[in-house]
């Protein structure tokens, strides 16, 4: 059987609000299925692992093919609900616990 | 050796330092390390200023000018003017005979096209191959991309797609430049060069059109602007006395 590779991102929110993690998935579904189409996005497999409001970060999974498409498409999101965002993808990994670590590195440095 | 990633077109006031110094830190946080802002007019004195004010967050400072003339002799006129005062020369061709006049002449940096107009596209198979002998290239901005929906932007991509096609053919270098003036639409560079693929430029492209080719434009000028050139391949390296 072939095995599914998959890449975690952590995705920060920049924004002057607060965003809920449905308003979020939902512009990131959206940008997906705007740019690459509703096939483009049923092959992403995106969904959300984890989501901190408080400090404006979200984890997503995708398929390791699609890491372009889901990056391009969380660069092309402005807004959300009409209010300004910007995503910045912070790091990018195999697992979880990889991409924990490179989140504290990235803290540090 | 560490990439410099460069934005070559950040739309910022000049005039409003406060906004200006925040955009500037902002840059420097998403992972810029080289920076250019078009100014509207030539003052030493605002020059070092913003030049300081960019040292103060790590980040180079390139000046740079966005010339608009309605004619090519207005263009001529323009560059004899401007050209030894700042270090990007680029040129928004707004007509075909300005465009045709900026790709030949050998001191223009970079050539951009209006973009949400789509039947503007003048960068076609002629205006390439004299960009591509006189070493200008093409710069492209993602903020119509960020800020378009709908029809308009599926029209964009399609002449962006077709603008990158043709440059590539005659080799002539793309560069990609944010062009924003709000900084909620500042991306990373990476962002940008994801945003690249849209346009079809493959991976390692894009990543150049946001690093190598911006680059290679300021060095070369610093070059030319420096005291110790002469000409292309031949600079002063020690002065002798007179006897």
């Amino acid at each position: 059987m072939k095995v599914l590779k998959r890449r975690y991102l952590a995705v920060s929110i920049d924004s002057h609000e607060t965003l809920g993690s449905r308003d979020f998935m939902d512009a990131v579904w959206g940008a997906v299925s705007r740019l690459f189409g509703e096939y483009g996005a049923s092959q992403a497999g995106l969904s959300l692992i984890d989501y901190d409001e408080t400090k404006k970060l979200a984890i997503v999974r995708t398929g390791h093919k699609t890491l372009e498409m889901v990056r391009t498409a969380l660069a092309s999101i402005s807004q959300i609900g009409k209010k300004p965002v910007a995503l910045h993808v912070l790091a990018v990994s195999g697992t979880i616990k990889a991409l924990h670590r490179r989140l504290e590195e990235h803290s540090v440095s | 050796m560490k990439r410099v990633y460069a934005d070559l077109h950040l739309c910022i006031d000049c005039d409003r330092m406060e906004h200006f110094s925040r955009v500037v830190s902002k840059a420097s946080k998403l992972g810029y390390t080289l920076i250019a802002v078009p100014f509207r007019k030539f003052s030493e004195e605002q020059i070092r200023q913003v030049r300081e004010t960019c040292e103060r967050s790590d980040v180079d400072f390139a000046s740079r000018v966005d010339l608009r003339p309605r004619t090519p002799e207005e263009l001529i006129s323009f560059l004899r003017k401007l050209r030894r005062r700042f270090e990007i020369v680029a040129v928004m061709c707004e007509s075909k005979s300005v465009a045709r006049q900026a790709a030949k002449d050998r001191r223009v940096d970079l050539l951009n096209f209006p973009q949400p107009d789509f039947r503007r596209g003048f960068f076609d198979a002629a205006e390439a191959e004299l960009a591509s002998n006189c070493l200008a290239s093409l710069e492209i901005d993602v903020k119509p991309l960020l800020t378009l929906e709908g029809p308009a932007r599926i029209r964009l991509l399609s002449s962006l797609r077709r603008e990158v096609a043709t440059a590539r053919e005659f080799h002539v270098p793309v560069v990609i430049s944010s062009g924003v003036s709000d900084e909620m639409l500042m991306r990373r560079p990476r962002e940008l060069a994801a945003l690249a693929s849209l346009f079809d430029l493959s991976g390692v492209q894009a990543r150049e059109a946001v690093s190598k080719n911006p680059a290679a434009i300021v060095k070369r000028n610093r070059e030319k602007l420096g005291s110790k050139f002469v000409a292309p391949g031949i600079r002063i390296i020690r002065r002798g006395k007179n006897r």
